[in-house]
């Protein structure tokens, strides 16, 4: 059960990061997903991005919604404070956490039932906000807790365990996110380690939404011949359109990158991304061009993953509103409350 | 409801909506607040931009009564549209002001209503040249009419027009011109002053005249609020225009110029109270000012709120319900709505202001009570309070005023603690403590909806789940405490009682003074705060009989009376106003008249 604490052994000579941490300190309580599931995957690659990147536990929030995907918070970093609050509407919780305290790293984990359904118009607010914060996806197609009912995200003809079809069109989270001006947007696989930590630094590095869509099967309900989200299908229809590298801040560059087919760009919470095309005549920096091969490789059978638009240069939610950099919450109350002489003062205008 | 004498009388101004009148209408009003003569404003407007109906009203009355008289001593009637039931509406031996400018074929009149006919439009197409300017002046003039009719101080109107335009010398001038033309007009052709008028005194000192919306915003200000997120609806959209306004002179960072609040404008009510749940979580005081759908629409996420403990106010300025309803009017509809809001078994600690001074305290205090029970705290205004010009006393403040935050664990506790629980009832009055994110690495905790037990984890175990929804009961006890107590006033002589809510408190005020004339004199209790306390229950049993009054069709105070207290049912009656108009003395003294006549009143 979800409470029961994982025994934490620490063996002596367990890698320690920056802050003299190791990866089991990330860790939460154990896992109640099924044996196999996607999520699970996703759960060890956030642990070992805040591990990589030095966060201190209690500077980190993690947020969710309503489903299995949600419950994932509970298993990573326990202590980082979590919210898991209501079905669809984890993003009003995170602009309101963010607004009273800008600082914090903010990961929210959603699943495609919980963003591209009920969830739809709280996820593209947020977007339009540009809200600082790492958004995550762990997307399989189906409503797992509710015993398998299709998606927004299914593929038209994946079927239902059961065997019957999908018809109505698909959702595409990244399409939906470039179009309306998302300003990191990915896609990865939970099966996909390599690629995934990458893409999870860079998106928490970010500043503004970062949205990552990780296609995450899931082992019980949509894991069947027939289905597009399986583990099968995914790795056969999976096609990376860039390799996304990491770069800590201050760390020397040691693999030779061709300047002709790579493209760099500085994250402004630290660090750096450098992303090596596999597509030609493709930029993650023009959203036109993202959308567009994206749409192609669909047509294809292909479902394209990796970085596929950044925009490091929109300003986040608290620049656009023009909020004080430090934290609301930490404003002493002398600072918010005018007192008794402007009480006075401002009441001349009601006489 | 008596005839009208010296400064006690009323004028009802009927205007099409989008011509202006309002600043013409209120500068009439805040010109009778100078001469110190106790006054208040309604606001009747339709839910709509430009071309509807629309109605002002203004009370003036020396003994400060700020409901509606019921009555109508002078009607100025620009609105043909309107006319028939705007002539209709005068008392007998009222007056009706219109706009002569075009003769009528058949000018209705009556009997016993004397019609005044002022070329309004006529002596102001002479005057000014742009069909703008022609058509606010036209307002101005019947302002000056009114002046002559009254025997105002003019004096008092010229320095007001100074004051409200400040260096826009063209408009004073212009006012200045319609003013004197309507005022000549009618000294030339009316016999001025009629039998009532407006007398200079002494009785606005120490008195504004605001409305409630501004004031809520006003406590928001004080009491530190610095998250506030929102979804635009009447009448609760003018409380975070309010809150913004002030907000751009008292809430800038001394050094970058920046914002030390932020204002969210929400995709929709379910986000807006997500938001201020997730800033009341994080440590900042939030709020959301909402209307009936709003609280509608944000009920899972208060039910959220109640059962997770997270501190946020939501300010439900209740309008006429049910559905769309009549947005632009008034009823107290959402008593139940708010106090018993969400699935599952939720009850919210409700507060209910009187007038725009009590919204102005009650807010501020709001604040207090969510941190120190941990829960989300409803302000129940509506739009009378929220939107309409109240005359209140000056709103005071005290400058070693300190927050109360509630059980917050601090660096040093947390230092000390071997592990920190969040929903563990350390001091047993129900109040667990909490941390603050961001602040310390042993303060972390997991905030869940679905069943946690009193270490804050995932429970699906009968008593664990059982043992957290009990102490919220306990917490609910300690909130009794802490809420504001009921306003009473008690003699041991009378034996029939009023208990009654928010903004009826000026209607029964009247009422009471009244039916004491009148030889029947009624004990009050007001309720402040839900939950109720003891003093509730006592008051009934120490009545005979007891009025309930309140502004919605099905009873919904009396329901809750009967269902929160031990008292005997058959006691309370229950009194129902709910047509959109606010509550009046007139129709409150009929109904218990009607009861202890009819004999089924003590």
């Amino acid at each position: 059960m979800s409470y029961i604490k994982k025994p934490k052994i620490i063996r002596e000579n367990a890698l320690r990061n920056k802050l003299g941490m190791t990866l089991t300190d990330y860790e939460g309580v154990m896992s109640t997903l099924c044996a196999g599931c996607g999520h699970d995957s996703i759960t060890g690659a956030i642990i070992q991005t805040v591990f990589d990147l030095n966060i201190e536990p209690h500077r980190l929030i993690k947020l969710s919604g309503i489903g299995c995907s949600s419950k994932t918070p509970a298993y990573f970093a326990s202590q980082s404070h979590g919210f898991n609050s209501v079905h669809g509407r984890m993003p009003s919780v995170a602009t309101g956490a963010h607004s009273a305290n800008s600082e914090l790293f903010c990961i929210g984990v959603s699943g495609d039932g919980d963003t591209l359904s009920i969830g739809m118009g709280q996820f593209t607010h947020a977007i339009r906000r540009n809200l600082n914060m790492l958004y995550v996806i762990e997307n399989n197609g189906v409503y797992g807790l509710t015993k398998g009912q299709f998606s927004a995200s299914a593929d038209v003809g994946s079927t239902a365990k059961k065997g019957a079809p999908n018809v109505q069109i698909p959702i595409d989270p990244c399409q939906v996110a470039i179009s309306i001006g998302a300003t990191f947007v990915a896609r990865s696989f939970s099966g996909d380690k390599d690629q995934l930590v990458p893409l999870l630094k860079a998106g928490l590095m970010h500043r503004g939404f970062a949205m990552l869509d990780v296609i995450s099967p899931c082992v019980t309900f949509n894991d069947h011949e027939g289905s597009t989200k399986s583990y099968l299908s995914t790795r056969e229809s999976k096609r990376e359109a860039l390799y996304t590298d990491y770069i800590e801040p201050f760390s020397e560059i040691e693999v030779d990158y061709d300047q002709g087919s790579s493209i760099e760009v500085d994250l402004h919470e630290g660090g750096k991304v450098i992303l090596r095309k596999a597509e030609k005549e493709f930029s993650p920096l023009n959203k036109s061009d993202s959308i567009r091969i994206i749409r192609e490789a669909a047509d294809e059978g292909e479902m394209l993953t990796g970085l596929l638009y950044i925009d490091e240069n929109t300003p986040d939610f608290t620049e656009m509103e023009n909020t004080v950099k430090k934290p609301l919450n930490e404003i002493p109350f002398g600072d918010l409350c005018p007192g008794s002489k402007t009480l006075t003062s401002l009441q001349k205008n009601y006489k | 409801m008596s005839k009208p004498s010296h400064n006690n009388f009323t004028v009802k101004f009927a205007n099409v909506n989008g011509t202006g009148s309002s600043s013409a209408n209120g500068m009439f009003m805040k010109s009778i607040f100078r001469m110190g003569i106790p006054v208040v404003g309604k606001n009747y407007f339709p839910s709509n931009i430009q071309g509807l109906p629309t109605w002002y009203e203004i009370r003036a009355s020396e003994k400060g009564y700020l409901s509606p008289s019921g009555t109508v001593d002078i009607m100025v009637a620009m609105n043909a549209q309107t006319y028939a039931e705007d002539l209709a509406s005068v008392e007998p031996g009222g007056y009706l002001i219109y706009d002569s400018s075009w003769p009528r074929k058949e000018l209705m009149t009556r009997e016993d209503v004397t019609v005044l006919g002022v070329p309004l439009a006529r002596i102001c197409n002479e005057k000014f040249d742009t069909a703008r300017s022609r058509t606010l002046m036209k307002n101005t003039a019947y302002v000056g009419v009114l002046a002559a009719l009254l025997d105002m101080d003019v004096a008092v109107i010229e320095q007001l027009l100074l004051d409200t335009f400040g260096a826009k010398k063209h408009l004073i001038d212009a006012n200045k011109i319609a003013l004197d033309m309507g005022f000549d007009y009618a000294k030339e052709n009316f016999k001025c002053p009629l039998s009532f008028s407006a007398q200079t005194t002494n009785k606005t000192d120490g008195h504004i005249i605001i409305d409630g919306n501004a004031t809520a915003a006003l406590g928001c200000v004080f009491a530190g609020a610095t998250v506030g997120s929102w979804y635009p609806i009447t009448p609760s959209t003018s409380l975070m225009d309010a809150f913004s306004g002030y907000c751009q002179s008292l809430r800038k960072d001394k050094e970058t110029e920046k914002n030390n609040y932020s204002i969210i404008q929400a995709e929709d009510e379910l986000a807006a109270i997500g938001m201020a749940l997730g800033a009341g979580w994080n440590g900042a005081r939030s709020f959301t000012p909402t209307s009936g759908p709003g609280i509608s629409l944000m009920g899972e996420f208060l039910g959220f709120g109640y059962y997770a403990e997270i501190p946020t106010v939501v300010f439900d300025v209740q309008r006429t319900g049910p559905s769309t309803g009549m947005p632009t009017r008034t009823q107290q509809c959402d008593i139940m709505a708010c106090a018993y809001a969400s699935h599952g078994d939720t009850k919210h600690v409700c507060l209910y202001p009187a007038n725009p001074e009590e919204a102005f305290y009650l807010s501020t205090e709001a604040f207090n009570l969510a941190e120190q029970l941990q829960t989300p705290v409803f302000v129940l205004s509506d739009l009378d309070i929220g939107m309409n010009d109240w005359m209140v006393k000056d709103l005071e403040w005290e400058d070693g005023y300190e927050p109360k935050r509630g059980k917050v664990l601090g660096k040093e506790e947390l230092d000390e603690m071997e592990t920190f629980y969040r929903y563990l009832d350390v001091d047993g009055d129900g109040i667990t403590y909490r941390t603050i994110p961001g602040r310390h690495p042993k303060g972390a905790y997991f905030t869940r909806g679905s069943g946690h037990n009193r270490l804050g984890g995932y429970t699906e175990n009968a008593s664990d789940y059982q043992d957290v929804v009990d102490r919220l009961l306990v917490k609910w006890e300690t909130a009794k405490t802490l809420v504001p107590q009921p306003e009473i006033s008690y003699s041991k002589k009378n034996k029939i009682g009023i208990i009654s809510i928010g903004s009826c408190n000026d209607a029964i005020r009247e009422t009471r003074d009244v039916l004491k004339k009148q030889g029947q004199a009624l004990n009050y209790l007001r309720v402040k705060a839900f939950p109720f306390n003891d003093k509730v229950e006592t008051f009934i049993t120490q009545h005979e009989q007891v009025f309930v009054i309140e502004q919605n069709r099905d009873g919904q105070l009396h329901h809750m009376l009967i269902t929160e207290t031990n008292a005997d049912p058959k006691k309370l009656k229950s009194l129902r106003f709910y047509n959109g108009i606010p509550i009046f003395a007139k129709d409150i003294i009929q109904q218990i008249e009607e009861e202890i006549n009819s004999g089924k009143a003590a």
